[in-house]
């Protein structure tokens, strides 16, 4: 119980700086893949910290509800994960969050903001089917839905699951914004006419959309390392290196692809999806009959 | 006090340049000048803007759009006029259509003059417009 709570509390306090980390570590990158000094590795805590500091200009009441249950679900979805619940329930709580984003979007009047939150409403439609495959392969391959079971196998879940590997990075790069699929909203190193489904944010709310995607994208590789924990601790080592190579592997996608159609995204994740998960989950089956 | 010089977000609106000036304030974000290393990023919407950079002057047609992009951006905001034609109406003053330069319609802060303005003038008036910017949010924060 007390480890637990240990870990909830390490991932509430210490997901925002590594998301904002991680996040300042891509705009670096980014710019030196682009022949560019960059900024600090620092700079999205300086935005952040400016942010807070402008006026917040709200175009509607419910807007700063809205915004901030966003936040709010995140921070429960990734609590949920490192308490050991049930994984279906974190992506349930993972998908409300994203709604309430749109909602939040979708309650101004703003044809740029409201463009966006159909388009975020695309992009879901087209990750969310992999993500429930994700949860079921856990579940074929570990025989429980809960992740504080599924880390303590003595396998690690990849060797079963390597095609579902592959399906849910490729939905990474739709959650985690990334050109050629940051249809609703781009960043940063994008140049954007506006800005999507968070045009209609100002100030402080602008901030805590940044830092409830820091805590998303924490969670996000933090289930792309689940992939490998085992009980073993070179496991976590290399669930760590993995995830590293993963987030670079995003970096470099987004800064030599350009954005693509809508139609064309749902497409190749659906293809995807089923090829790569699909047969994934069938070959598992076929196997476990077999033995 | 809080350091907002670190990330102020430009917002680049181009009234009736000849397209000079404007050519020069992309420059500014390419390799070879990259603001970006101070922060800067060249946002697209008011709501997230920090510093409103205008190049060209203000004709009849614009003037609303001018007024309404100003008046959306939260404070604390800076303003920078870029090129002669922004700061005064520049070469085309004369014109009937013309109502001068950028501070006919809304205050302006910081004028960056030359035509075109060079990247390295433009750089010194954002430079220049942050140090403002930090200023102005030190006011809002001793008011509070
Ligand atoms: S100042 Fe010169 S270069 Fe700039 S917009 Fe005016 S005419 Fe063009």
């Amino acid at each position: 119980m007390t480890t637990k709570i240990i870990f909830i509390v390490a991932y509430l306090i210490l997901a925002p700086f590594i998301g904002g980390l991680l996040d300042g570590i891509d705009r670096k990158i980014s710019a030196r893949m682009q022949g560019r000094k960059g900024p600090s590795v620092f700079q999205p805590f300086f935005d952040v910290a400016k942010l807070f500091n402008k006026e917040v200009l709200l175009v509607n009441k419910a807007q700063a509800f809205l915004v901030l249950s966003y936040l709010g679900f995140i921070m429960f979805t990734g609590a949920l994960l490192y308490s050991g619940a049930d994984l279906l329930l974190c992506f349930f709580t993972l998908t409300t969050a994203a709604l309430f984003l749109v909602l939040a979007s979708c309650s101004t009047s703003s044809p740029f903001s409201s463009i966006g939150s159909q388009r975020e409403l695309l992009q879901m439609m087209a990750y969310e089917p992999m993500v429930i495959l994700t949860a079921i392969g856990f579940y074929y391959a570990t025989g429980s839905f809960k992740a504080s079971n599924i880390v303590a196998g003595n396998m690690s879940a990849i060797v079963y699951l390597p095609g579902i590997f592959v399906g849910f990075v490729f939905i990474l790069t739709i959650k985690m914004r990334k050109s050629p699929f940051d249809l609703s909203a781009s960043h940063h190193p994008h140049q954007e006419i506006v800005k999507g489904i968070t045009t209609e944010l100002s100030g402080g709310l602008l901030a805590i959309t940044d830092i409830a995607e820091w805590y998303e994208n924490v969670f996000l590789l933090s289930i792309v390392g689940m992939f490998l924990i085992n009980t073993s601790v070179v496991s976590i080592v290399a669930a760590v290196a993995v995830v590293i190579v993963v987030y670079f592997l995003e970096i470099l996608i987004d800064n030599t692809s350009a954005r693509m159609r809508w139609d064309k995204v749902l497409k190749l994740a659906w293809s995807v999806t089923i090829i790569a998960g699909g047969i994934n989950l069938v070959v598992l089956q076929v196997l476990k009959s077999l033995i | 006090m809080a350091n907002v010089k670190r990330s102020p977000w430009l917002l680049h609106y181009d009234g009736s340049s000849c397209n000079g000036c404007d050519i020069e304030v992309l420059a500014c974000t390419t390799p070879v000048y990259d603001v970006e290393r101070f922060g800067v990023v060249n946002t697209g919407d008011p709501f997230h803007a920090d510093i409103f950079l205008i190049t060209g002057g203000i004709n009849s047609q614009n003037k609303e759009v001018v007024e309404q992009i100003y008046s959306q951006m939260p404070s604390p905001k800076v303003v920078v006029a870029v090129g002669t034609c922004a700061c005064t109406g520049g070469v085309f003053k004369e014109c009937y259509n013309i109502l001068g330069g950028v501070d006919t319609v809304i205050p302006v802060d910081i004028y960056v003059p030359g035509c075109a303005a060079r990247p390295e003038s433009i750089i010194d008036g954002v430079v220049k417009a942050v140090a403002l910017f930090q200023e102005k949010a030190d006011a809002m924060d001793s008011k509070k």
